[in-house]
């Protein structure tokens, strides 16, 4: 990536992850590995933020939470599956409580496996994510222009 | 005076470290009642001993929460022991209490970049989150993993550490201690901290009593209570003595962590000079038959661990009782009469972990 097309914000939920993966998700922001630097913010706002990054398998209880931020959220928008639990369930797939996977829920973009996952594959797959914002915003504008001639 | 109104806080905020949901009942900004609401973490993880055995199962405890995570391993591992008569060599002993110290100092100094960020002192969140990380990369050069390291075992630890690295790490220790003056000062001198945190959500010594509270939460309400002078692991052998404060407030709350983090670092220092040479890992042979009830001392208070086992290699229950369980009827009795802006705040004075809380 040569350079950034965009600033983008980042809303972290915890939808019932063991914790793990959520301070490390903090720790990434923070000076040691500094995910600030790309101009990210975390923000708590799903109407600010442009990148959804979910920790955890997902309960019932949380199933409609994680629903409506996605929702809330405007596109283009990209969703980051941060840790094992996010990708598939990871050490809760037997619980009776776990669904296993955001992707049961919301599509994932990008999977960032680990227990917990460690900051610099979150980092890798934050940036990844900026691609494919992009890629959604090229695809977005496209689709713009061609009902604009349709007109 | 305005109406009755109830306002939602929760389980996505901005301000929420953690999902919980509460209604706040409140009148212009005061807040007359909070009414908490759980179950965004449960998973249903005492439930895998059907799946997992004796031994899996030490891993899945250690998920119970990824902050103090190797307590919740070691807990479990204690009661298993004790139900099976295995005697843990020292070394592994010493070293345990070494591993639960320095992750009590980083949930503590978690706590209090999380404190900062949530009185809107941001450059001090970073300083804090930026000394946790020399203690992460201590706990990842002994053992690999930065926040869950899977290092406890049933028996004693999956590995030992070399002597030339615990002299390195008391060299470091010695060096964190300016690190934490730094940050500290700020904390208990700085006029703009203490505006937030004095007299704000005041428990009483009879409250936090009734209530049963417990942590550095009933501890700062002036209860020397702590399950580490029942002198498990090789806390007996050290030189040991509970943090209290007696005001009972926020501030009290806070001063009581940062004597722990000092205190952690001095257990540390002490458990590395005592340091027995040896094996770390005693043989297992057999399969655990009977029951025991463990408790230890989480960074956040008192937990309990039941383990019943039936000569099979699969438990019949796990049951584990966390701190922050006990200490939710507490937060929602010190929240009644204050600022809608203190919330945050005092939710975090708690050092709340709902994933503990849930499993």
């Amino acid at each position: 990536m040569a350079k950034m097309s965009k600033s983008p914000w980042l809303l972290h939920y915890d939808a019932s992850s063991c914790n793990g993966c959520d301070i490390e998700v903090l720790a990434s922001t923070t000076p040691v590995y500094d995910l600030e630097r790309f101009g990210i913010i975390n923000t708590g706002n799903p109407k600010h933020a442009d990148i959804l990054l979910i920790t955890g398998g997902v309960n019932y209880q949380n199933r409609p939470v994680v629903k409506q931020l996605f929702d809330q959220m405007p596109d283009p928008k990209v969703v980051v599956a941060a840790g094992i639990c996010a990708c598939d369930g990871g050490v809760f797939k037997d619980c009776y409580n776990i669904l296993g996977g955001v992707d049961k829920v919301i599509p994932v973009d990008v999977y960032a496996p680990g227990c917990a996952v460690r900051p610099e594959c979150l980092i890798d797959a934050v940036v990844k994510a900026i691609a494919i914002l992009d890629e959604k915003r090229a695809q977005m504008s496209e689709q713009a222009k061609a009902e604009r001639k349709q007109e | 005076m305005s109406k009755i109104s109830v306002v939602p806080f929760g389980p996505q905020h901005p301000v929420l470290p953690e999902p919980i949901h509460l209604d706040l009942v409140i009148q212009d900004e005061k807040v007359l009642s909070a009414i908490p609401s759980i179950g965004f973490v449960h998973r249903g993880l005492e439930s895998l001993v059907d799946k997992r055995d004796f031994k899996e199962m030490v891993l899945v405890a250690e998920r119970i929460c990824g902050i103090c995570s190797f307590g919740h391993g070691m807990g479990y591992c204690e009661a298993v022991e004790k139900i099976m008569n295995i005697t843990v060599p020292d070394r592994a002993r010493f070293l345990r209490t070494m591993f639960q110290e320095m992750s009590r100092l980083h949930s503590h100094t978690m706590w209090l970049g999380l404190a900062a960020d949530a009185f809107g002192y941001e450059s001090l969140f970073m300083e804090c989150w930026r000394i946790r990380e020399k203690i992460l990369d201590m706990l990842e050069m002994a053992t690999g993993g930065r926040v869950i390291f899977s290092i406890c075992d049933v028996g004693g630890l999956r590995k030992d550490v070399p002597d030339e690295m615990l002299a390195e790490f008391d060299r470091r220790f010695a060096a964190l201690k300016s690190d934490y003056d730094h940050v500290t000062e700020i904390f208990l001198n700085d006029d703009a901290v203490k505006s937030r945190l004095c007299g704000v959500g005041v428990m009483t010594i009879q409250q936090a009593n009734d209530l049963g509270c417990c942590g550095p939460f009933l501890r700062a309400s002036g209860v020397r209570r702590d399950a580490r002078m029942t002198n498990y692991e090789a806390y007996g052998e050290l030189d040991f003595e509970p943090v209290t404060a007696n005001e009972g407030d926020s501030y009290a709350r806070c001063k009581v962590r940062i004597g722990e983090i000092y205190q952690s670092i001095d257990l540390i220092r002490q458990c590395i000079a005592k340091m027995p040479a040896g094996e770390v890992q005693a043989p297992v042979k057999g399969l655990p038959d009977g029951e025991y009830m463990m408790r230890i001392e989480q960074p956040r208070g008192e937990a309990l661990y039941y383990v019943k086992a039936n000569g099979t290699k699969n438990l019949t229950r796990f049951r584990v009782r966390t701190p922050t369980f006990a200490n939710i009827p507490g937060l929602m009795e010190i929240m009644k009469g204050t600022e809608v802006a203190d919330v945050a705040t005092l939710i975090l004075t708690i050092d709340p972990c709902i994933s503990c809380t849930e499993r």
